[in-house]
Parts: C-alpha cells; structure tokens; sequence
C-alpha cells in the first residue's frame, strides 16, 4: 500500500515492510539536503506549486514545525489546518473532513491522529493522487521520526551492523519506539535492547527482534546508542508507575549510568524532555546528548520524504527530480 | 401466502433431535406439521405441493442473538429489513439483545418490538431483557413485568454491573421469575473499547490490548455466584481457550451453565484485523488461532451448546473510521449457516452436530420445544440447496447491514425457502 507498483515511495504510513534500501535512499537525501550550502536560505524547487496540507488531530510543536519547514524550504504551498477548531469537534466523521480538504484540491496530507492506524486509513480513502505522510498514529508509527534518529546515528557511528542500541522507557505507548525498532531491524542493527518497568512494555514485544530489560543498568551496559522515551506525567494516574520520583530513581538516565555504555554511546530523546523524570540535565546537554541534532536532522529526513512521494506521483513530468 | 395445507415432496429430512435424516414428505396443516414420511394421513389433500427434490428439509434455525436496532437505533437498519434477512438464511426464530441505546428495560419497549415483527410475519421473536435498569448496572430492572409480557431472559449486554453484590442479587430476582440470564463474561475494567486480542500482533499494530482474562476473570466470579445460587446461567459468546476449560469444569461439577460461541469465532482470528480491518472488530475480539482451535474442539467435543449469529447490522459510517473508532459487530445473519456448514466440510462437526447447535440445542436454552420436525410441532422449515454454490458480496446481503468481514468466501448450499408456521415467508 505504501509503494507504487514499480516500487516508490507513495504514501509514508509505517517503516515495517519497506524494504532496507529505501530506508538508505530517505537517509542518503536526507544527507543530501544537509549538505546544501546556506541551507536555511535555500528553496529547492521540488515542490513548487504542490499543496501540502497539515492535519494534526494531535498535538504537536516539533514535528508540525519542522515539516512546516521541510515543506516551504521545498517550494510547496503549506496550510495548517487548525483541526481543535475545525469540523471534527462539531461532529463531522474524519472521511467527511478529508473528502472536504481534498475538494480544496491538494497533494499531500501529513497527518497526525490518536487512533493506531489512521494514517493507513486516510491512504486507503483519499483520493488517488494524494500522498499520505504518517506524523504519528496512536501507539503505532512515527516512521519520519524514526529516521530522524536513524539519520541522528549513521551521522556519528556510520555503519549500523555491529551497533548496540538501547531504547529506554514507555515502549508500551510509544509509536517512537516501535518505528525505531522496524528501523533497526531493517537497518540490520546488531542489538536492540528494550529498557522498561513491566507495566510499560507490551506483550510480546520480542517477537518484534529485540531483548527485553527491566533493569537499566543492565540495559545499558557496553551501549553504542541510548534513546530515551518521553515519561507522560498520566502514566502515575493509570497505575502504572507509582511516582515521577521513583521513575527517575530506578529509569532516569543519570550521568553515573551513562557510563555503564559505551565511552563514545550518544545519548538521543524524541522530544519534548522531562528533564529530571527520564532524564537527568546534565546528560541531556552534556557532550554525548544529540537531542537538538536530531531535531534539525528531522527537517532533513522530512524534505527526503516529501521529496520522494512527490517523485512517485509526477514520474515523467521532470519536475520532481532532485539530484 | 396463506394456504390451509402444504406438501413437501421428496426433501432429505434432517433433525438432528430425533435422529432423522431420510428422505420424506412432509404434510403441514394450520400452521403445524401433520405427517412425516409414511405418517402422512391418506385423506391429505394438499393446496400447495413443494418438489423438494435434492433439497434437504432443515428446522427452522433459532438464533440466540440478534440485535434488531429498533426502537432507538432506526438509522442502522428496521426490524421488517433484518427479519427478513433471517428469513433469507433459514432463521424463523431470533433472540434480540437489549443494548446500550436500546435498552430494553420496560414491558412497552417489548410490546413494541413483538408488535413490529409481528406485524412484518418474517420471524418469530423471543426478547431478551434487560438485567438493570436502562442497562446502567445499579438497579434491578423489572423483571417481574418482563416475564409477564414475554421475555425470554435477561442480560445485561456488554454493559458492566455495578459489583458482584448487585449481579448476585440480579441473579436471584431473575430466578424469582425462572428468567434465564445471559450474561457476556466481560471484566469491564480489562476491557478496552477499540482493542485488540493480547498478542505481538496487537503491540505491533498499536492497538489496546484486551486479554484472555477480560473473560476468563469475569466467568469464573459468575460461576463462584452460580455455585452459591444454583441459578442457572449462559455465557454468551465464549472466545478464548480457558474460558472453554472453566465451562467444561463447571459443568463436570454439576452447575447449570450453558454457553454459545458466534459463528465467526470459530472462522477469524486476531490474524484477520493484521490491516486494521474494522469489519473485524468484534465484542468480544478475534482472538488466537489456538483459542479459535480450542472452540472448535469445544463444538466438536459437545462441551458449547449453540452457535449463534451475533447479528450486528451498521450503517456503512459506522465502519469507516480508523479501527478504534469503528463500532463493533458483524452483520451475521447470512453466514450463520453457511459458516456452520463449512464446520461439516472440514470435517469438525457431523451434520447433525452443525443442524442441532442451530435448532433444538439453542431451543433448549430459551426453554422452547422449537427447532424440530415432529408431529404437531410448528411448522417452521428450511429448505436448503446443498448444490448451490455462491459467493458472497457485501452488497448482495438481505441484511441492510453489509458489513462482513467474509466477502469473497465462497459456500456450498443455500437456503432457498424458509417456511414460518407453514407460510412461506421466503423464496429464492
């Protein structure tokens, strides 16, 4: 569904099934934009004259922001569509408010939605030539996120075979994490290590390639990557976790236990930080945090992603080449 | 429509209950059946011949749970319209739950519904009330008015009660008036609405997990209360493997349980909703192959007492909506049959199994001698077409509700004429 019959890019719902080289394709041109000179000035011209429509019936900052830039600094026409205020809170079915935006004609929707699999659903009923990116689905994917980090990674360790990743913190509800974890598998990562209270990892989860922790000193031990999931203060209210206090006491990410891993391991978070709940101030602006790397590497990898959805669409027309 | 007397030629006569399964005649006059076979009266002189040559003569089915939509849920669909899909596949008797917009708490709201199937003649109707008033969980309804205006049981839907304290007393009150309880084995605070079996399948696609224990938790406090009672009780709509093992105990230990699994569980599995297929959500949900095997067995080995419908008919918005915010249910009708059949084709069920856990077995938990052909019974009788062979389409259902999940699967044999109190109510 997310690929075109010859194999593109068509719509960017989920990382599980693409296969490995495409995954390297978003990164090398993610890569490629990076390294444009003045690049915040630059306006390639790959989307010019596209719609691109934002419809995030989530909140977000980051992730709307930055494909807001990804988007301008590639020509398009951007509308953020405020949905909080819109039709779906007077009752209008989420198929009705996509059948609207399409009549306003446009070429890509980013959508971010609280229900696992919504973004599939869009991509089935939308119109034919409209793209979906996937901005996050409930508790299932954030595939543009994840290649941010993977990005974030390639950049300091290069080669992802003999890599140890430990993904700390709330797998349970977490799309970051199981869109990491489709990523690193694809990617063929040595070790993906999963660090979390029993309460916050989900069933099975195994069976998706990776070793289960509770304890994270163990977890991180001889780690070349760690990456630290946002802790939601409603988790203390659902009893899964007695406090904030005892969170960071046995899962926050101090600097005496950054030092079980790897002398050289990078420390990443999705965003926005709990400082002091999943992890300590120092670690998250100390030497080995990436944090705000991954942040401008997610303009990048979401340019890569545009541009490539794009190319599925208008193959022959020329108009959608970048290199 | 109305003819004093009827003769079914040369049909292959099934009924499991006494064991016949030959080809016969069958002679109906007023509304009843008069002759089988060589106990025809000389003098019968039919109005209206029948060749049911190749066809098989079935009882008429009785389903033990529909819901019908009406009064409160109009949109979706009309009694006359779903009856009549019933008719369509052979069903001449329908229980209709009580739900949450329709909570059939009140000797009026029975009264209607008796009225309107009464008045569409496709169906015979056996109404199950509501346990607690407005289905809310706190207060007893009133049972004593539903009986006297006709209920057949009482249930409380998917709908939670209050605490054990109130389903015991529940218990007793509907015992008072012999009432049979249908009780959905759900622990509402493991239950997630939009869920998903427990299973990597569901961490994988980000969906709410719903575990085994949701039911298995909630039968085995029901059947505490059952052993202190002695009130008999049905679960509706097992789904998992230990919700099997705690039924077989309790009726090894002599308690008076029963139990019905829908149709579709013993087909789809959690493997089913892999693309977010919302025609797969299902209260309870699909759950693992091992659990659909261990249901299997159960109707082999005899341990379930009926397969029932589940009959959930939507308008078509209900489903088009990402997974979790989809309504539940399966338009069922149609494939209650055909299902079971195909039970008989692989070889899981004999054919009497598959006839009985649709006719006389699910008679027997509403307390009706129905779902039988015999001397004097009413004449309620399917005619079914083994040879037929068809493939279904959402769009091509009777229901108005189109929402299946088994469009494409292809079925021997089809219901061509269903005969209620010996009036044909329909005719391929």
């Amino acid at each position: 569904m997310q690929l075109t019959k010859d194999g593109k890019l068509k719509h960017f719902l989920t990382i599980e099934g693409l296969p490995p080289l495409l995954l390297e394709e978003i990164l090398d041109r993610a890569q490629q934009f990076i390294s444009l000179p003045n690049k915040s000035q630059v306006q390639a011209p790959i989307l010019r004259g596209k719609t691109v429509m934002n419809l995030f019936f989530e909140n977000s900052t980051r992730t709307r922001t930055t494909f807001e830039l990804a988007a301008k600094r590639l020509s398009a026409d951007l509308i953020n569509l405020d949905i909080r205020n819109s039709a779906t809170t007077k009752g209008e079915s989420l198929l009705d408010t996509i059948r609207t935006i399409e009549a306003m004609g446009c070429d890509m929707f980013v959508v971010r939605h609280s229900s696992s699999g919504a973004a599939h659903f869009i991509a089935r009923y939308c119109a034919p030539h409209i793209s979906v990116l996937n901005a996050g689905d409930g508790r299932h994917a954030h595939p543009t996120q994840a290649m941010l980090d993977m990005l974030t990674i390639r950049q300091h360790k290069g080669d992802f075979t003999p890599l140890k990743v430990a993904i700390v913190g709330d797998i349970k509800h977490s799309r970051v994490a199981r869109s990491q974890i489709h990523a690193l598998t694809t990617l063929c990562a040595g070790e993906i290590r999963l660090v979390a209270p029993k309460t916050l990892m989900p069933f099975g989860i195994e069976d998706m390639g990776v070793n289960v922790y509770n304890d994270i000193e163990e977890g991180i031990k001889g780690v070349d990557v760690i990456i630290m999931l946002r802790l939601q203060h409603e988790r203390m209210n659902t009893a899964l976790l007695p406090s904030v206090r005892e969170y960071y006491a046995r899962y926050g990410l101090t600097e005496e236990r950054l030092s079980l891993a790897k002398a050289d391991a990078i420390v990443m978070h999705p965003g926005p930080v709990n400082r002091g709940v999943e992890i300590d101030s120092r670690v998250a602006d100390g030497p080995q945090s990436v944090i705000l790397q991954q942040v401008s590497n997610g303009i990048a990898v979401r340019m890569a992603v545009m541009s490539m959805v794009i190319g599925s669409h208008a193959q022959g027309t020329g108009d959608a080449n970048v290199s | 429509m109305s003819h004093k007397s009827t003769l079914i030629k040369n049909g292959r006569v099934i009924d499991p209950k006494s064991g016949l399964d030959e080809v016969a005649d069958i002679a109906i006059r007023k509304k009843k059946i008069v002759g089988i076979g060589f106990k025809i009266p000389p003098a019968f002189d039919p109005d209206i011949t029948i060749d049911a040559e190749g066809l098989w003569v079935l009882p008429g089915i009785i389903d033990l749970s529909a819901y019908l939509r009406e009064p409160g849920l109009e949109n979706k669909t009309r009694i006359p319209y779903e009856t009549y899909a019933a008719a369509s596949a052979g069903i001449t008797e329908i229980c209709c739950m009580p739900e949450t917009n329709s909570p059939i708490d009140n000797g009026a709201t029975v009264k209607l519904i008796r009225s309107k199937v009464k008045q569409a003649k496709y169906s015979q109707i056996n109404v199950i009330g509501a346990l607690t008033q407005g289905l809310k969980g706190e207060q007893l309804s009133h049972m004593g008015s539903l009986k006297y205006v006709g209920c057949v049981g009482v249930s409380q839907g998917w709908n939670p009660v209050k605490d054990l304290a109130t389903l015991r007393k529940c218990m007793e009150y509907a015992a008072t008036f012999e009432l049979p309880l249908f009780l959905h084995p759900l622990d509402h605070s493991l239950m997630i609405k939009g869920g998903m079996h427990e299973g990597p399948l569901a961490t994988r696609l980000g969906l709410s997990p719903i575990p085994a224990a949701t039911e298995t938790a909630a039968m085995a406090q029901i059947i505490a209360l059952v052993e202190e009672t002695e009130t008999p009780v049905h679960f509706c709509r097992l789904s998992t493997a230990k919700s099997i093992s705690l039924l077989k105990q309790a009726k090894e230990s002599g308690l008076p349980v029963t139990a019905d699994v829908a149709a579709h569980q013993l087909f789809l599995t959690e493997m089913d909703l892999s693309d977010y297929n919302p025609l797969c959500n299902t209260i309870p949900p699909l759950r693992s192959m091992r659990d659909r095997d261990a249901l299997r067995q159960a109707a082999a080995d005899g341990v379930i007492d009926a397969i029932c419908s589940d009959h959930q008919p939507h308008e078509v918005d209900a489903k088009l909506a990402p997974f979790e915010e989809t309504s539940p249910g399966i338009s069922a009708f149609e494939t209650l049959l055909p299902l079971s059949l195909r039970l008989v084709e692989e070889k899981i069920l004999s054919l009497d199994q598959a006839i009985g856990y649709l006719t006389h077995k699910p008679a027997n938990i509403i307390g009706s001698n129905t779902g039988r052909i015999k001397i004097g019974a009413k004449a309620n009788l399917s005619l079914f077409d083994p040879e037929q062979f068809w493939q279904l389409e959402p769009e091509q259902l009777v229901s108005h509700g189109k929402n299946t999940p088994f469009s494409g699967w292809s079925f021997n044999g089809k219901t061509v004429l269903t005969l209620l109190k010996g009036k044909t109510i329909f005719s391929q």
